[in-house]
């Protein structure tokens, strides 16, 4: 392995398995995986259908509706007890997605391309704590990321921001127009509780998935494109008053006319004339190629893939990368593989739990890990980064000092500790964790670590200090 | 942290009754149902970001980068760190507050030497085996059974009466060999060496607040108010919390480790429900944080900080408590610290007798023990 090889495996990758042998063209082989990426893997075919879960979590939402009404104490027993199973599926099925979220990425042959759904799921970050979001949220990057993961940022925008899981996550199904139709009407004959504008995901579409915070927009700005999206709501799930007026599948994301603030719309000084339910998806077309959304983009993809302070030439690279082809994801990881400050910086990106762990599988296999999806989510837990639940919309961190503490290191020595117990094997026998290590670090290996795995008092122990080693810690 | 039910039970009465106490299961007197919780924040917490003197005209050339314009306004004068927000809450109904400019009596910049200072109660460090809470407790009302969040009794508690403690424990220790060859691979690595110490002097310690999004702190918080609320139940506790020590990349640190804090103190307040009332908690440290930022987004040991007083009874009052000293050179410790105008120990102990109705008098004669 060279040098360049262990940049690839660790800093565009997700960690060399043991067998991962890259060829001579380090940079065709990466390019060639984004190629390769399969959207729609059959670990996620295979795990239970969403629009089944949310249609159950809706009935049963209902039903609940209609005993409180009814007022029988008998039949609203009945129903929270059908509500409980339901929410009972609902967990498991969330951990089963996300176990089957790390067995990807612990098997794919296409690292890279993986490493970029995980950023991109977590530029458009939703939080999975609560129902229906709980329900959502794998179905969120299985379709909304991985089916835009190499078109045009636009897509990909308008794919998240109009998903489900982001629609009830930022509160967009409380939002509508307070003078259109419906919301006239009902506001007219109530004098308490106005229905109204829910500012939420206008303010973090500009606040967080383009622009960015303090890029020069303004309240009028949010206000506007608020307003521009009320009509976006999710069948089954709109709230209050609103929610008899909507039609569809529950779960689905529909746009209601009758709840679209008619009018024109200025956003950034532009004026977009009322079409309805295009008038919001213009709306971010021209965000997606606002220079400050190239601008917050490269920061953030420079900032993951070469250092916490990246160097200006390389966002410059990639800004320019981004505007150049008019918002094309390919052309800007394009641009990034060619990036020299990507080969040239130093190995200190400090990798999150998320990247630790798919790392660690990759090295020691998938039967290294609990085996029960729970097990594992709680596992994530411990190391503070549990999947889909950064808790709000801007995501985890993505920088060392968000991970890097004492009681972190802690943790991961222990669990290093104790996934190494039993000196684990691979097909065709023992383990040397000597020959372990230089296989998954390649040149990234220091003599001082090669040393002390050498001294381990056990090939278990030996393994135990590769995983907790400065090497391991870092890409 | 992850505790069942049961265990927690099984251990909670093991403790309990490991340490001979029998609690009369009605008829409390005056002063027998209050309660009081000692939050310890090992590490130097700088008081200055927790409790925010927007309105010293100093304090901005300090440490422009370490001060939150949206911090919470507490009284025109102070602000509260905006990572506090149920604290804040708090705050606004009159159920929290801050002393502020406190310091204990050492004057020097050892974290061991402070803590042992703050937690003994005496002048001098290591002068003590037993501890200033350790000394009040035969004089409360009712023989309160006392319990230490940590694997071992902490100084503080040390006294005539026996204390129970807990440690939740969440994996499988490593062995120690493994930890010292880790701290070997660590040893020359300028990030992860200073970390790995401080996870090891910390190890045993309920600590890791900030951990996991500052759930844990809240973890930690229904932790202690569920071992108080459960049958026979301890009244004193105390949880030593960690990673305070922000020498580097303070604001995104201490943020976490206040977020940690807040859920703590949240899940405190939730969870005693109605014997919040009767509920006081004190959260301290050793000793406060230079008053200007150092060349790596941190600060460096100091002399005062502040001290957060919550509670659902607490007598009306202001909201910060300080006699400021301001933060001009010519008022600055040394010229480079908050200077201390209040006694910190003396402080508490004043609010601890007044809480559990005791004579003040008495309560600092055991203080100075």
């Amino acid at each position: 392995m060279t040098d360049t090889a262990s940049i690839a495996n660790d800093r565009f990758g997700l960690g060399a398995r043991p067998e991962t042998r890259v060829p001579g063209d380090v940079r065709g082989w990466l390019a060639e995986q984004l190629r390769a990426f399969e959207p729609n893997p059959t670990d996620i075919s295979d795990l239970a259908s969403t629009a089944d879960l949310i249609t159950d979590l809706a009935e049963s939402r209902g039903m609940m509706q209609a005993a409180r009404r009814s007022g029988s104490s008998q039949s609203q027993d009945e129903v929270r007890q059908a509500r409980l199973e339901v929410t009972r599926r609902d967990r498991r099925n969330a951990f089963a997605a996300g176990a089957a979220r790390l067995r990807i990425a612990a098997q794919s042959e296409t690292p890279l391309a993986e490493r970029l759904v995980h950023f991109w799921s977590n530029h458009f970050a939703v939080s999975a704590e609560r129902l229906p979001v709980r329900s959502l949220a794998a179905d969120y990057e299985f379709r909304a990321i991985r089916g835009n993961l190499t078109g045009n940022f636009a897509d990909m925008l308008r794919a998240a921001i109009g998903h489900p899981a982001m629609l009830t996550f930022l509160d967009q199904t409380r939002s509508a127009g307070p003078n259109s139709a419906l919301i006239s009407r009902i506001n007219a004959r109530r004098n308490n509780t106005q229905l109204g504008l829910n500012e939420n995901l206008a303010r973090e579409v500009l606040e967080l998935h383009t622009l960015g915070v303090r890029s020069g927009y303004t309240q009028d700005d949010v206000e506007e494109l608020a307003r521009a999206l009320t009509g976006w709501t999710v069948a089954g799930f709109a709230r209050g008053g609103m929610r008899r007026f909507v039609d569809g599948e529950p779960g689905e994301t529909v746009f209601i006319p009758e709840l679209h603030e008619p009018g024109a719309r200025t956003v950034l000084g532009k004026r977009y004339p009322e079409v309805g339910e295009a008038q919001a998806l213009a709306i971010l077309g021209d965000l997606a190629l606002h220079p400050a959304t190239a601008r917050h983009l490269a920061t953030k993809l420079a900032r993951h893939f070469i250092a916490d302070v990246p160097p200006q030439s390389a966002i410059v690279r990639l800004e320019r990368a981004y505007l150049d082809s008019g918002g094309e994801l390919g052309a800007v990881y394009d641009a990034l593989i060619d990036a020299p400050e990507v080969w040239s910086a130093p190995r200190d990106k400090f990798r999150t739990p998320w990247d630790w762990i798919v790392a660690t599988v990759r090295t020691l296999g998938p039967n290294a890990i609990p085996r029960n999806p729970q097990a594992l989510h709680r596992l994530f837990e411990m190391l503070g980064q549990p999947v889909w639940q950064p808790g709000n919309p801007s995501g985890w961190g993505d920088v060392a000092s968000d991970w890097a503490s004492p009681g972190a290191l802690l943790s991961r020595v222990e669990i290093a500790n104790r996934l190494t117990m039993s000196a684990p094997r691979n097909a065709r026998g023992h383990f040397d964790p000597r020959s372990l290590a230089q296989s998954v670090l390649g040149e990234a290996l220091q003599p001082a670590t090669a040393e002390a795995i050498a001294r381990a008092e056990a090939p278990g122990m030996g393994v135990a200090l590769l995983l907790s080693s400065p090497e391991f810690m870092r890409r | 942290m992850d505790v069942n039910l049961t265990r927690r039970q099984i251990l909670l009465a093991s403790a309990i009754a490991g340490a001979g106490i029998s609690f009369p299961r009605v008829a409390f007197a005056a002063g027998q149902q209050k309660r009081f919780v000692f939050v310890l924040q090992r590490g130097a917490a700088d008081g200055l970001s927790l409790v925010q003197p927007h309105g010293d005209p100093a304090l901005r050339a300090l440490r422009e980068r370490l001060v939150d314009e949206d911090a919470r306004p507490l009284d025109g004068f102070f602000a509260l760190h905006p990572a506090l927000e149920q604290t804040a809450a708090m705050f606004a109904s009159g159920e929290a507050r801050a002393w502020h400019a406190v310091a204990t009596g050492y004057r020097a910049r050892s974290h061991f030497d402070a803590q042992n200072v703050l937690e003994s109660g005496h002048a001098e460090p290591y002068a003590s085996d037993t501890g200033w809470l350790g000394r009040l407790l035969p004089l409360l009302p009712g023989t309160p059974g006392a319990l230490a969040l940590s694997a071992a009794v902490p100084l503080t508690l040390r006294g005539s009466l026996p204390v129970g403690t807990y440690a939740p424990s969440r994996l499988p220790d490593p062995s120690e060999d493994l930890l010292a060859r880790v701290a070997m691979l660590y040893g020359e690595d300028a990030q992860l060496g200073p970390l790995w110490e401080e996870a090891m002097r910390t190890r045993m310690v309920a600590s890791d607040i900030g951990e996991n999004a500052g759930r844990n702190g809240q973890q930690v918080g229904e932790l202690a108010s569920s071992l108080m609320m459960a049958d026979r139940g301890p009244r004193v506790m105390m949880v030593e919390t960690g990673g305070w020590d922000t020498h580097q990349a303070q604001p995104a640190r201490l943020a976490t480790q206040l977020r940690g804090l807040d859920g703590l103190l949240g899940a405190l307040r939730t969870g005693l429900g109605d014997a919040w009332r009767d509920t006081l908690v004190l959260v301290a440290t050793e000793f406060g944080r230079t008053a200007a930022i150092n060349g790596s987004l941190g600060t460096d040991h100091g002399t005062a900080s502040a001290a957060l007083l919550l509670g659902g009874g607490l007598p009306p009052g202001d909201k910060v408590i300080a006699d400021w000293p301001g933060l001009g050179a010519a008022q600055l410790h040394q010229n480079r610290d908050l200077r201390p105008t209040g006694d910190l120990l003396a402080l508490a102990t004043g609010a601890v007798a007044d809480h559990f109705g005791i004579n003040r008098d008495r309560a600092l004669a055991a203080l100075r023990g």
